[in-house]
């Protein structure tokens, strides 16, 4: 097991990268500390594979370093970085059965016998496999192929990492609940370094300790599941994160004082906006959104039931504004007054939070 | 315009794949079928369009008999999980494709394409040829081409669950959209029951082959008829557990007790299978009525607003949906509160008590 650590990565496909465009992914310097849960979270496209594939040694950055300890890895084969994956579709043996699936990767190190034997057990009631270990891994369904590709991931014990790239895509949303939370149980038991690549929020945010949001080849913001929600960087993490995503509309600021329409409106980052003045965009999440007696004017466009909760779909200006009533709570009829919470409401400026 | 099955089933070799079922849909509603992979959902459609022949029971549309009307004479659409367009056409040309095998004049096409891309925000894409374009847009020109038509019956076989997290979610809020001022019967297959809520409309409840209950999506939501149906339609998965009613007490192993409401005092005494909802399962007593129970936590999943705490209930497998963060550690006792007020009860035969 290692601290891993990202020093100035950059990659382009490109022979002769120039501008910033060119580079399928930008600049990250980040530290992994050994036994941590990590997720890489965007959209397609977002440049997150590239990066799981310069950590695993399918490519070589074109700048920078990776390292697992003090060690230099940049250039070694995977092979030889000593790692473990699991991919989106279960990569298993049909003809083996479920056993020796599970004790593939170790016999093919040449561990002992006995050794193996303990292993696969002990993975194999970690992943609840225990009742099929003899059985055929061709006659399982599709979730029970991948707990399998998720205990042949887990059963080396010298990993310095695994890797899970999207992991749970292929999964009924009933199971993915179950194999998520146990993915998360598995992590605490075994304590090694776990690095999941999603473009999926609520995988990323309820695995990891720390998540690595990234867009167009750029990381906008590294930080916990937390501080993403409360505190997003970037309007582009606000959207991305939470759902519905944050509020997102276009405010004056004068002097420091923030403004929508004839509303003023106190925000956190206040001190920052301190002499600045012209069109900035405040950012408030459904959730930090409420019902009030004065406030921003808004007409009531659309309601929808989540089961939990309902999410309102307000107007003002002609812009979208939505927030989230609990079970009871009454949605005035045609329109209403909005206030929003002072500790999350910010303003950003070009997409960046004023700071 | 009505679609009616009655008594359809689909044998295949000594496989029931669907039982004896009977449905009645009306012109513009939109329908859901809801279930897991393997509910019969893709059967289901594929009996609706005329794809597969039933083995038994009949068809109607429209006041006659379909049954053994062939796809390419019933006016119907279906769009699938894959994106499946015409690779060597624009987008421009897949969307305009029903049209030309109809033989519609092309000022007509030109009309329609327009409209259809202009509402599914393809406008700037119809030169480019599907390899060019995102997962969202491949699967919004295959939409397109759908609605282009004016099908009788739209089938939509879990259209967006190869989609990124987010341009779901986009979807999701355009397609009720997109059927708001047409005529057709929309069925729509998912196995989100969140997807369920949020389109509101009719949903069938699948399982296994059976259509378990069929009506206004809010309606079975709120008022599950089986055991089969509640889990089917609660998503994390509903809490179960078994309890024994004494006299006005329900018990559940003797250890957690609370009174029976009102409206379940007159009940026979007996064991009963008791279901709550994560959602109704809290860190803090926030309902009068709410009964303290206490259990061993598995793992806290904490995403940055909401809890989701797995915990051991006298054996069962249960799961707390909350607001906010509530570390847990794992091992450590939890004390929760359920509602037990929102709770529901069912019989031996796992239908549900009614109150």
């Amino acid at each position: 097991m290692a601290k891993i650590t990202l020093r100035d990565l950059r990659h382009s496909y490109m022979e002769n990268p120039a501008a910033p465009a060119d580079y399928a992914l930008k600049k990250l310097d980040v530290e992994w500390r050994d036994g941590g849960a990590y997720a890489l979270l965007g959209p397609s496209g977002c440049g997150k594979t590239t990066l799981l594939n310069i950590i695993s040694g399918l490519l070589i950055p074109s700048h920078g370093q990776v390292l697992f300890g003090e060690r230099d890895v940049t250039k070694l084969p995977t092979e030889e970085r000593n790692i473990a994956q699991v991919f989106q579709f279960p990569v298993v043996y049909d003809t083996m059965s479920v056993y020796d699936n599970l004790a593939f990767p170790l016999r093919n190190r040449g561990v002992p016998e006995a050794q193996v034997d303990k292993r696969v057990r002990t993975i194999a009631e970690m992943t609840d496999l225990t009742g099929m270990l003899k059985q055929r891994a061709s006659g399982l369904t599709a979730d029970g192929k991948q707990k399998i590709s998720l205990g042949r991931g887990l059963v080396r014990e010298d990993v310095n990492v695994i890797m899970f790239d999207e992991p749970l895509t292929v999964i009924d949303p009933h199971l993915k609940w179950l194999l998520r939370s146990k993915l998360k149980e598995l992590h605490q038991r075994l304590g090694t370094t776990m690095i999941y690549v999603t473009h999926d929020q609520t995988e990323a945010l309820t695995f990891a300790d720390q998540v690595v949001v990234m867009k167009d080849g750029e990381v906008v913001q590294i930080g916990t599941p937390v501080e993403l929600f409360e505190r997003p960087h970037h309007t582009f993490v606000g959207h991305f994160i939470g759902s519905p995503g944050m509020n997102i509309l276009p405010c004056a600021v004068k002097d420091g004082e923030v403004a929508v329409g004839q509303s003023r409106i106190e925000v956190d980052n206040a001190a920052a906006l301190k002499g600045l003045s012209g069109t900035y965009e405040l950012g408030v999440r459904p959730e930090f959104t409420r019902f009030a007696n004065a406030g921003l004017p808004v007409s009531i466009a659309k309601v929808t039931e989540t089961g939990r909760s309902r999410i309102v779909d307000t107007r003002f200006d002609g812009r979208s504004i939505k927030l989230l009533l609990e079970e009871g709570e009454q949605v005035p009829s045609e329109s209403a007054f909005l206030a929003f919470d002072k500790k999350h409401s910010q303003v950003y400026g070009d997409g960046w939070l004023v700071e | 315009m009505t679609l009616e099955l009655k008594d359809v089933s689909k044998r295949v070799g000594a496989d029931m794949h669907i039982y004896p079922s009977s449905l009645r849909l009306d012109r513009g509603s939109f329908n859901i079928l809801l279930g897991t992979t393997l509910a019969g959902k893709t059967t289901m459609m594929q009996l609706m369009a005329g794809i597969a022949k039933p083995s038994g029971g009949e068809i109607w549309f429209d006041g006659k008999n379909v049954t053994s009307t062939s796809v390419q004479k019933r006016n119907v659409s279906v769009v699938y999980q894959q994106f499946i367009n015409y690779p060597n056409y624009n987008v421009y040309e897949n969307i305009a494709s029903p049209l030309r095998v109809l033989g519609k004049p092309e000022a007509e096409i030109k009309q329609r394409v327009g409209k259809f891309a202009e509402l599914l925000r393809l406008t700037p894409m119809l030169g480019r040829k599907p390899s060019e374009l995102s997962g969202g847009q491949q699967q919004r020109t295959a939409l397109a081409r759908a609605l282009v038509k004016d099908a009788d019956l739209v089938l939509l076989d879990e259209p967006l669950a190869n989609l990124d997290f987010k341009l779901r979610e986009e979807l999701r809020e355009e397609l009720p959209r997109l059927f708001h001022d047409r005529d057709c019967i929309v069925v729509y297959a998912t196995t989100e029951p969140s997807e369920a809520l949020l389109f509101a409309g009719n949903t069938a409840a699948m399982h296994e082959g059976r259509i378990t209950q069929f009506g206004p999506t809010g309606d079975i939501y709120r008022k599950p008829q089986d055991l089969i149906t509640a889990r089917v339609f609660s998503e994390p998965p509903m809490n179960v557990a078994q309890v024994t009613k004494t006299g006005g007490k329900f018990s559940m192993d003797g250890v957690i007790n609370w009174a029976a409401s009102a409206s379940l005092s007159a009940l026979a005494d007996g064991v009963y299978t008791f279901g709550i909802r994560p959602h109704h399962v809290l860190p803090e007593k926030t309902s009068e009525g709410a009964v303290k129970v206490s259990g061993k936590v598995k793992v806290a999943e904490l995403s940055g607003s909401e809890s989701i705490i797995h915990f051991d209930m006298l054996g069962n497998p249960w799961v707390s949906l909350t607001h906010g963060i509530h570390p847990f550690r794992a091992g450590e006792t939890a004390e929760l509160y359920v509602d037990v007020a929102r709770g529901f009860y069912f019989g031996s035969d796992n239908r549900l008590i009614e109150r």
